[in-house]
């Protein structure tokens, strides 16, 4: 019998994305991934399917890390080689800044009046209520606003990207655009990415406003505060950097959401499932990558 | 350019994917102003073969000469402008869902507007469109519509009136009539063979449909196991003395080809 073992990394037609072809049949007997791979004895065996099972996780993170990373700069190059496709981009730009408007503006609007709350459940025993005020406007701007706005805007047009550009790709669609003259990165994915990039920030504006507003509110009708008191607390919190880190933040999320939709999107392959598994990947994907990219962009711009 | 160089000249052109091997060898010449059609079951490599031609699947080994000139070993800029000579008509239309009809059968002229720096106005490449959608025999008001609300016969055509609307040089359909009832595929067939006339294109069909590949077809050939396994005129399909030919075309299950129903 034909079987997998460790030397199939080294073997020079091993392929990564083939591997998940090798495993168990229902009757027991073990199906062969590749045509060089000879019997090992059982007990190796078990061992040598572990260290083939680490060995297949890391080669295809490194494979699709390098495949992104060639997938992204390919993209962004041609932003600078025209023709660049305008229709798209703003089409892209209101999709992502206008429809998700409502979305964003009621989870902003929540999270800012939720931290009043909580906040002052913990700073009533130290009679530190004075604090909340620069409380909110400081979670809000520099992580509630656009790490909220991230992740609504990841699982709406993440998704939605992630499902249109794979419906294409399994219709043919990409293929066409190929042969009518038009490069499908150029076509697809760049102006994707420009109005993510773009209009992400513009959302978290909003959101920032939003934010401040909802603790604002909670703040002076639920635990009465004084409006002023509270919006001068406010302004006296919040500094320039606050929300410029924030909103810089939110440009990166925009292209890691719009790059991930678009990636695995135009990656997808085998019909409805693919697309499915494909719009999935690309949700997990973007919200992963936001929450690293988030705890790396803080440490980069607040630890001092 | 003589009348003998062919349009398109392949040899030796090879393509696996992993272990499976779907092109093996191919030598194939089309000359120009002829329509040669492809035949094969399905899974042997017919499409491969097209989208190898088009660049969209990288060869492994072997040429492609489109007019003499070797298209694998062009840099990426000159084969563009070469593929932009191919007009298309995918088995299923790949009509593009986010544009209308009239936005579909010009696209591929706004696009080849764009890179040579005249394009023509929107309203020009509409009427461009009503006229061409025409030929195909639909109503220019269709070009209103989006590709969903038309039926499979229409989008065909739609389909058809994308892939000539730019007046290539060459012509590829992927299975026009499959899925088509035999009235409208005969129908398909006959604006196929019109089109192709009137623009003197040369065209590569891929079908396994007798009727359809002997009312397009000047030249036909049989892909069998990556190999093409025999070539002729089109009007001998039926009778080409070639028994896998004989087998395929007549629909026998016994023959010299067994269906590999699992790999």
């Amino acid at each position: 019998m034909r079987r997998f073992f460790w030397q199939c990394l080294l073997c020079p037609s091993f392929d990564a994305p083939a591997m998940p072809r090798y495993g168990r049949r229902h009757d027991g007997s073990i199906r062969p991934c590749c045509p060089v791979g000879r019997p090992v004895a059982p007990r190796v065996n078990a061992v040598l399917d572990f260290i083939a099972a680490l060995g297949r996780a890391a080669l295809n993170l490194v494979r699709t890390a390098g495949a992104l990373t060639l997938f992204g700069l390919t993209a962004l190059s041609h932003l600078v080689r025209p023709p660049f496709y305008w229709r798209i981009f703003f089409g892209a730009l209101i999709e992502i800044g206008f429809f998700s408007l409502p979305v964003v503006a009621l989870t902003a609007l929540f999270s800012g009046g939720v931290i009043a709350l909580q906040s002052y459940t913990g700073f009533a025993q130290y009679h530190a209520q004075g604090a909340i005020a620069g409380i909110v406007v400081l979670a809000v701007t520099r992580e509630l606003g656009p790490v909220m706005a991230g992740l609504m805007v990841a699982g709406r047009v993440g998704a939605a990207m992630a499902a249109e550009i794979g419906t294409m790709r399994v219709t043919d669609q990409i293929d066409a655009l190929t042969t009518l003259s038009t490069n499908p990165m150029k076509y697809l994915v760049t102006p994707r990415l420009l109005a993510g990039t773009i209009a992400l920030p513009c959302l978290v504006l909003v959101a920032d406003m939003l934010g401040v507003m909802g603790g604002f509110i909670v703040s002076v009708v639920k635990l009465d505060f004084s409006a002023p008191a509270y919006i001068a607390a406010t302004f006296a919190a919040v500094k320039t950097i606050d929300v410029t880190v924030g909103l810089a933040k939110a440009a990166v999320f925009g292209f890691l959401i719009t790059l991930m939709g678009c990636y695995h999107g135009y990656t997808s392959r085998g019909g409805a499932q693919g697309v499915g598994s494909a719009t999935t990947a690309a949700v997990v994907a973007a919200s992963i990558l936001l929450l690293a990219s988030d705890y790396l962009l803080t440490d980069v711009f607040f630890s001092q | 350019m003589t009348q003998s160089t062919p349009k398109i000249r392949i040899r030796g052109l090879c393509k696996a994917f992993g272990p499976k091997v779907v092109l093996d060898g191919i030598d194939l010449d089309v000359m120009p102003g002829t329509s040669m059609v492809i035949i094969g079951g399905s899974g042997s490599g017919k499409s491969v073969l097209l989208r190898c031609i088009l660049g969209l699947i990288p060869a492994d080994a072997g040429t492609i000469e489109i007019d003499g000139v070797n298209v694998l070993t062009l840099p990426p800029r000159r084969r563009e402008e070469v593929i932009e000579t191919i007009g298309m008509l995918f088995q299923n239309g790949a009509l593009f869902d986010s544009l209308s009809v009239w936005e579909n059968v010009a696209f591929g002229l706004l696009a080849a507007g764009r890179r040579h720096g005249r394009r023509p106005s929107r309203a020009e490449a509409r009427a461009t469109a009503g006229r061409v959608l025409e030929q195909v025999g639909l109503d220019p008001s269709v070009g209103a519509l989006s590709p969903a609300e038309l039926s499979g016969g229409m989008q065909k055509r739609v389909g058809l009136a994308r892939a000539i609307a730019g007046q290539p040089d060459i012509l590829f359909f992927d299975e026009p009539t499959t899925g088509l009832d035999p009235i409208m595929g005969a129908v398909i067939d006959g604006l196929i063979v019109d089109c192709v006339r009137k623009l003197g294109s040369t065209a590569i069909a891929i079908t396994h449909d007798m009727a359809s590949a002997q009312r397009i077809g000047d030249q036909a050939a049989m892909l069998y196991k990556g190999k093409l396994i025999w070539q002729g005129p089109a009007a001998s399909l039926l009778n080409s003395g070639n028994p896998m030919v004989d087998q395929f075309t007549h629909g026998r299950r016994e023959g010299p080809i067994s269906m590999e129903l699992r790999r």
